[in-house]
Formats: C-alpha cells, structure tokens, sequence
C-alpha cells in the first residue's frame, strides 16, 4: 500500500478514537469542565500531562534542531524537562492543595486583589493565544504534507476536531483524548527511532546507541564530530553559543514551563496533594521517553543525512531526497555548476538548505522502513498538536469564563449558565486560534521566546513567592509581575521582532550581557522578584486571613478536591 | 497539630527541597553546562561526559529527583500526621 493510503487510514483511525473517547467522556458540569472532576488517577494525569505538554514543536522540529545545533539543543532537552522538577517540588502540590480552577485564581486569591487577577488572566490569555497559534499552523503543516491538502484546509480540519472534543467534553474529554494522544504520538516517535538505531549501531535502544560504534568500530558521536568538522561546522558535541547565553536559555525555558498555565492546570485534575506531586514525577517519565530519544535521533539522522548527499551527484540522490524538494523544504543549488552536492558550513559555497524539520518527518523514508512507519509519523504528529492545542483552549475558555465572567463581572451567574458561557469562550478560541493558524501573525515564530520568557518573568515568581514568603504582598506581587512583564516584552519588541529601534543596531553583538532574546525571560525573572521584595517591604504585609491560607495551603491535609466557590 | 509541629514540619520540608534542587543544579546547569568542558575530558562510551549529561544524563537525575522527594514527603506527611486520608 502507499504511504498515502496509509496515512489515510493510520490518521483516519486515531481521529476516530479521539472523537470516541470525546462523547464518552462529556462533561456535565463546570468542574468537570475545567478540571476533569477532580478524579483523574495519576498515571493517566501523566499522560495527558506528557501530551499536553509535546507540542508540534516538541515531535516535528525539536530532534532537527537539536541535530544542526549538536550540543547547543541541550537548552531544549533540559529546559523542557527540568520545568519538571521545580513543579513537583515548588508548585504542584501547593495549588493542588490551594484548591481551585485556575492559576489567575491563585494569584487574585493569594494577592487579595481583583487587578492581580486581571493581570494573571491578561498574561495566562496572551501566552496561550501565541502558543496556539504555532499549534494551529503545525496540524495545517503536517495535513499539507501527507495527505497533499492545502495548508489552510488542514488548519480547519484541526479546528473542527478540537473544537468537537474541547467544546463538548471540556478538560475531561480532553484529559482521556490526551491519554489516547499520547501513546499515538510516543508510539510513532520511537518506532523509527528504534529502527535506525538497529540499522546504525545494532543497539535496539536509541539512547545506548548514540553513544555505541557503527560497523567500522568508530565511535558515532567521534564519527560525527569529524563529519561536521571536515565540512566546516563545529564539532557535534561542543557548542558554538556563548555559555552565560545557553545558561539564560535554559533556565527560561526550565521556569517558563513550571509557570505555562496549561501545565499548571493540569495538577488540579488528581484527588490529592501526593497525587499531585507523584504524577509531575510520571508526566516526566512519560515525556522523557520523546525527550532522551530525539538527541539519539538527532544524531543518526544527521550522519545518515550527510553520508547519504555530501558530496555525491545529484542525479544520484535517492528518491525521498525529490520527494522532500517538492515541499521546499530541501533545496539544492548547484552555485559552481559541477553538479554535485555540497553541504558545507561556509554559506556562499553551500548548496542545500535543509528544513529542521525533514529530520523527523523524512527520517523513515531516508532509512528506508516501510510505508506504514512514515505514515505512522503524520498521525503521531498531528496526535502532538492537538493535545496541545486542547490544553491551551481550555485556559483560554476558563480565564474568560471563570476568572473574568464568574470572578468579576458576572459573580451571580449558575454553574449551568458558567458551563455554556465555557463552551462558548471555547468556541470562540477555537475560531480565533484558526485564524491565527491561518494568517499566522509575524510573533507566533517567536513563540518560544514569547511564551516562555512571559510565563518565567510573570507567573512563575508570583506563585513561588506566595507560597514560600508570606510576608509577601498585593502592591510587591503586582509590581514584580508588571516590570518582570514590561521589560521582557520590550527586550523581546526590540531584539527578536524588531519592532522598536533600528534593526541594524540590534544583532546580537548588542544583546545586554550577551543574553538572547530567548534567554531573557531569565533575566525577567529577576527583575521581577527584585522588585516584588523591594515594593513589598515599604509597604503593608498583607492581611492575617491570607497569612493564614498560606499556611493552609503549606499542609497537605484537608485538601478536597478542586472546587469553586 | 501543634504550632510547633508545624515549623518543624515546614523546616524538613525545607530541608529536602534545598538538598534536592541542590542536585537539581548540578547536573543540569553544572556538569551539562558551567562545568561541560572539564566533563568532556571523560568519556564513557562514545560519550563525552559533560555532552551526556547536557542531553541524557540531567534528564534521568531529574526524574529521579522527584520520585525521591515524592517518597520523602509521603513519609514526611505521615510522620507529622498531615496525610490525606
């Protein structure tokens, strides 16, 4: 059968589940709306903790990346982990115990103030919007390249799926799409991974065999390294980007993970407070498996990928080598007109530019397996975006539905009115999460810098210092979160998109203390809490009644499930 | 529970947060990065040490880090009586 066929029938049947799983799991009321009832077990919170989390990005681009940076794509393989471990130990088990739907709840709760929620609900809206966008846009990406569809035509196809499963079932249809999600896309991931590492090193587990020999008794890694340098680039596994820079960088993403709110919500879903901690600890498990895979992918790929073109003529490229032209995603140019592919570092004399992501999607056919296992990648990938596109609808639709409609505009409102008036927020961001998907605005590109540089310079800080300094106040809490915001925001205008000051004179020689815009959210954090501790000791400590539920919230006990009130 | 329970509760709670997010740094932002070039000098496998650890090996410390304090603080709630029921 064709790999057309195939793809037809692998995304056809997961679709299928997906929508099967959303009218079994329906939800009846606001709280099982927004926390899927409060009765999710664990293990399945890590999975769909796991799915939610590994996004297009993660599945499609992130194993590219890592195979042109070498060593550098370290800042995703531990930003995008070590998130973890700050919010089992720091953030999980304390809100859990705090007890309510959403992050912005915590913050206007803890901070007695309805302006700190309004700030919380503006920066929870922003970073999922731009977050979703980059969602939208990778379902159309992977429908246009497998099933041969318009961009646009995948995009609303994407939408009615979502749009059928979040809106009907809320966080517990998504929450049970998101289980089924993640063993489709963990599954896809690794079958080719294990191919190839057989293929290349005969070690069945990719992780071991990235660091085992070829059939010519090189080590691959050294293999590799002289590959790279031969042709110009720096060895594999050193870096070229400055350290303080990779530093900043993975320290952003590392806090800006522990402080997306889509993550967050996710640990209200479990009973208790040591279900809360235990199943952080299995959501990383679960996402480590993808994550300590894709640098053994990087690796395999990239040797393959340089043995295969480097320096052979191009009449004698192998067909998926056409195949991936046709996309503009690989092209070659012949600039000396011999006729023959050169893949060098120094860019006036290369000849193939190479999209990050033909890695992962091109790497079954580059190896050969069967027209299954290529088909196999289309259904996983799209299973990535779409979990990660429902978990940031949902805190789309509760932050205006709860947070601003039920906390502050609307307060009389039933939890029958509060249901539907979800379920159209939901509708509502489903539209326009396509629209960006569609005519994607010029920022979503800069979604990591973006997303996670708010998320490290304004939540984080804010919910880390509510629960671990009681003396901390509404006037500090606000303060921080506002300068953390407005100086990221402005390094990010400047330095990323260009949109203040002359683009000439802002190229990374002129980046303050050499940080890129994508380490920034770093730098953000600080300011933030710098100046929270500094407006918070010249003013009032807040109320007894707050001190007190910050001691409340420091102790397991008592906590019953997520409610509302 | 006492007052005083609850600060010695606390304090322990501290106490293993401060050890473990001690770790947590090290081999993340210390053998994956500060201390990269001195690790790379060991090689297990076809491994660079500090390269394995940046892409591999803080990965593994990580999911351990939280296992152990899932573990400490189940017995840590028990001891002090503050578990759920």
């Amino acid at each position: 059968m064709s790999i057309q066929i195939w793809t037809y029938i692998l995304v056809g049947l997961s679709f299928a589940l997906y929508i099967g799983i959303a009218i079994w799991a329906r939800a009846g009321s606001t709280k099982e709306f927004y926390v899927a009832g409060g009765g999710v077990s664990p293990v399945a919170n890590g999975m769909a903790t796991a799915a939610d989390w590994m996004s297009a990005a993660s599945f499609i681009s992130m194993a590219g990346l890592i195979s042109f940076m070498g060593y550098d794509g370290a800042v995703f393989l531990m930003g995008w982990t070590g998130g973890y471990v700050l919010l089992a130990l720091l953030l999980a088990p304390y809100l859990r115990k705090f007890g309510k739907f959403t992050v912005p709840a915590f913050i206007g709760d803890r901070y007695y103030s309805n302006t700190a929620r309004t700030v919380a609900v503006i920066c929870a809206l922003f970073v999922s919007f731009t977050y979703v966008a980059g969602q939208m846009r990778g379902v159309g990406v992977v429908f246009s390249r497998f099933l041969e569809v318009d961009i646009n035509t995948g995009v609303y196809i994407g939408m009615a799926i979502v749009f059928f499963y979040a809106v009907l079932g809320g966080m517990k249809g998504i929450t049970y799409t998101q289980v089924a999600q993640f063993c489709v896309l963990i599954f896809a991931f690794m079958v080719p991974a294990i191919f190839i590492s057989i293929q290349m090193t005969g070690n069945p587990i990719p992780q071991l065999g990235f660091g085992g020999t070829t059939q010519d008794g090189i080590y691959l890694l050294d293999k590799l390294n002289g590959l790279n340098e031969e042709l110009g680039f720096s060895a594999y596994t050193s870096g070229t980007k400055d350290m303080f820079d990779v530093f900043c960088i993975t320290a952003a993403l590392m806090v800006g993970t522990a402080g997306l709110p889509h993550v967050i919500v996710r640990f209200f879903t479990v009973p208790k407070v040591k279900d809360a901690r235990l199943s952080a600890g299995y959501a990383l498990a679960f996402i480590a498996v993808l994550y300590t895979t894709a640098p053994a992918v990087a690796v395999f790929a990239r040797t393959n990928l340089i043995e295969t073109v480097s320096n052979e003529s191009y009449t004698s490229m192998p067909q998926w080598f056409k195949n991936w032209e046709k996309t503009g995603l690989l092209k070659f140019e012949d600039k000396n007109a011999d006729g023959i592919v050169q893949y060098v570092a120094d860019k006036s004399k290369n000849e193939l530019t190479i999209d990050n992501d033909i890695i992962v999607l091109a790497n079954p056919e580059i190896a050969r397996l069967p027209n299954w296992v290529v088909a196999l990648v289309a259904a996983g990938g799209l299973a990535a975006a779409l979990s990660t596109a429902a978990g940031l609808l949902l805190v789309i639709s509760t932050s205006v539905s709860h947070d601003l409609l039920k906390k502050q505009l609307m307060p009389k409102m039933s939890d029958k009115t509060e249901l539907l008036t979800a379920r159209i927020s939901a509708m509502f961001a489903v539209v326009i999460a396509g629209y960006f998907g569609i005519h994607p605005p010029g920022f979503v590109a800069s979604v990591v810098a973006l997303a996670f540089g708010l998320a490290a310079a304004s939540f984080f800080p804010a919910i880390i210092m509510g629960i671990f300094y009681k003396r901390m106040n509404k006037e500090g809490a606000i303060a921080g979160m506002v300068s953390g915001l407005i100086i990221t925001l402005y390094y990010i205008a400047k330095f990323k998109l260009h949109w203040i000051g002359v683009e000439a004179n802002d190229g990374p020689e002129s980046w303050w203390f050499g940080v890129s815009p994508e380490g920034f959210g770093t730098i953000g954090m600080v300011v933030n809490v710098v100046v929270a501790l500094i407006v918070s000791s010249l003013t009032q400590p807040p109320p007894q009644n707050v001190q007190s539920m910050v001691e409340e919230i420091r102790i397991p006990r008592g906590a019953g499930s997520a409610y509302n009130h | 529970m006492a007052a005083k329970d609850v600060k010695l509760y606390w304090k322990t709670n501290l106490r293993y947060l401060l050890i473990l997010l001690s770790i947590w740094f090290a081999v993340s932002f210390g053998a994956g990065i500060l201390f990269k070039e001195q690790m790379d000098l060991i090689k297990i496998a076809g491994f660079p040490l500090g390269f394995w650890f940046a892409q591999q090996g803080s990965i593994y410390f990580f999911i351990a880090i939280i296992f152990i304090y899932v573990r400490l603080m189940n017995k840590l709630d028990e001891e002090f009586d503050v578990n759920e029921h």
